[in-house]
């Protein structure tokens, strides 16, 4: 008796390299934010503990004079994002 | 008897008082208060970088280019009958910049190598201290000689009762890219009669005829670019001292996607226009997380991961260090590396096939990694620099170089009047 063994094959709508792509980033992102939220567990600071956090240099963004330096390297890099900044579009830049 | 009667009388009087002070709930987190200017900022900077990989001679020649820059903006708060904070930011900004490489759109070398940018934006934003939530939209719009701009955004943010704060924004911007050739690329036929007549065609064989005068720079046609964003973020406050974000941008683009000026030189000798695909997709996925080291130093940190679908990957990480030399004085040294993949339609050159789809030789899109250090000064008195309305200044430098060699300096000057 001949046995075959027949391999299961998945039919994906983008190409293998694009969903390994797409995969690869999610884990990251399911991390991440799986570690925030592990995080807020963590979270009972009440307002009047808040004076280190409400220092203006401990801000969750870039600071306003920080906008040259993503200007520029919008334009001299190939990525752009993910910082509060531009995303694409608005200059002739990536 | 008497006392007792009294004493009772006085006591219930008492009770009675002591209830007069009850008021309802306070429903509201601001007392009404009509639009007021609460702050302006004035940000000036000057950049400066020279490289040999300009994409106007196909990634070869000079990449001098200065730029000096000016933005300004007006925020104006108030509260409505309702309690809500309304803030409505005015902005506008003027660039100017030389470019050596620029020269070359014309063979010869005699194109304009400077020009300047104007960009406004009006942005309003309502906040509900009660239910803890916000929403806000913006307008942008961003000329050039080159490139006209109109962006809008929605958004929308949410705090949660564990000290968390979600957001998420929508952006558009809608563009046009004047189609300016290099000189000896210009498409389609290009007549001139004894009346002056010259008509150019554009990449959709659109024919446009000018003659007897008319100033030809007005009429050159122009493609659209259009970019789409959704962005989302979550904000936590971790313990007294350490709080984090993290940030996703999905972002979409379709159209002209490459400049009309960057040549490409093929294997043969001959050159082109570049030319890249008309959809990109992007993924960056960014996360801070910021320290109070002690009493007088934070830790700020940065790291992002990007991808999309020319190929391109990369990674950034930062450091900042702002030390307080005093509670209103302190110096920051920071340091940024990043590191990138190349687009898969990047090549140097002469090294494009003429056979190939798509074909850049702009170093943006090459592999490199780049370092970036400097420092940022912060000044800010409680009663204002010299007692003014000077509220903060704020001092920065950085060096920027890539291993394409391209380096650059940039300072900046940062205002903020209260």
């Amino acid at each position: 008796m001949i046995m075959t063994k027949f391999t299961r094959q998945k039919i994906s709508i983008l190409p293998i390299k694009q969903n390994f792509m797409i995969k690869n980033v999610v884990i990251k992102i399911v991390v991440a934010v799986t570690g925030i939220l592990m995080a807020a567990s963590c979270a009972n600071v009440k307002a009047y503990q808040k004076s280190r956090l409400n220092d203006s240099e401990m801000a969750l963004s870039g600071r306003k004079i920080e906008k040259t330096d993503a200007n520029f390297q919008s334009y001299r890099e190939g990525s752009s994002g993910a910082n509060g900044g531009k995303t694409g579009g608005g200059c002739g830049c990536n | 008897m008497k006392k007792l009667f009294l004493t009772t009388i006085g006591l219930y009087l008492l009770l009675l008082n002591a209830f007069s002070q009850k008021s309802s709930a306070d429903s509201t987190g601001y007392a009404p208060k009509p639009l007021n200017l609460e702050e302006v900022n004035l940000v000036s900077s000057y950049y400066t970088q020279n490289g040999d990989h300009s994409p106007v001679t196909g990634g070869i020649g000079t990449e001098k280019v200065t730029d000096l820059s000016n933005g300004l903006d007006v925020k104006f708060t108030g509260v409505d009958l309702k309690g809500r904070k309304h803030t409505i930011t005015a902005g506008f900004g003027v660039d100017h910049h030389t470019s050596a490489s620029s020269a070359f759109v014309s063979k010869t070398g005699a194109s304009q190598t400077g020009g300047s940018r104007i960009y406004p934006s009006l942005n309003w934003e309502v906040e509900n201290p009660v239910k803890k939530r916000t929403f806000g939209a913006g307008l942008y719009y961003s000329s050039e000689y080159n490139y006209q701009s109109f962006g809008l955004d929605l958004e929308y943010s949410k705090k949660t009762k564990t000290n968390g704060e979600f957001s998420a924004k929508a952006n558009a911007y809608f563009d046009q890219v004047k189609m300016i050739y290099p000189s000896e690329l210009i498409p389609g036929t290009t007549t001139t009669t004894d009346g002056g007549t010259t008509t150019y065609t554009t990449a959709s064989g659109r024919t446009v005829t000018l003659g007897g005068g008319e100033d030809k720079k007005y009429n050159i046609p122009s493609s659209p670019r259009t970019t789409v964003s959704g962005s989302f973020s979550f904000a936590q406050i971790i313990n007294k001292r350490l709080q984090g974000s993290i940030s996703v941008d999905v972002v979409g683009q379709s159209g002209y996607l490459g400049l009309p000026f960057h040549r490409v030189y093929f294997t043969t000798g001959t050159d082109a226009v570049e030319n890249l695909p008309s959809s990109r997709f992007k993924l960056p996925i960014g996360a801070r997380l910021n320290y109070f080291l002690g009493d007088k130093v934070i830790l700020r940190s940065y790291y992002r991961y990007y991808v999309d679908d020319w190929g391109i990957r990369s990674q950034t990480a930062s450091l900042e260090v702002p030390v307080k030399i005093t509670p209103f004085f302190s110096i920051a040294p920071f340091y940024r590396y990043y590191t990138q993949t190349a687009s898969t339609y990047f090549a140097p050159f002469e090294q494009h096939k003429e056979t190939d789809t798509y074909y850049t030789s702009n170093y943006a899109y090459s592999a490199f990694s780049s370092g970036y250090f400097g420092f940022n000064v912060r000044i800010a008195p409680p009663k204002g620099l010299f007692n003014s309305y000077l509220n903060t200044l704020e001092i920065r430098y950085g060096h920027y170089t890539q291993t394409t060699d391209l380096v650059s300096n940039v300072i900046a000057l940062a205002f903020t009047f209260k």
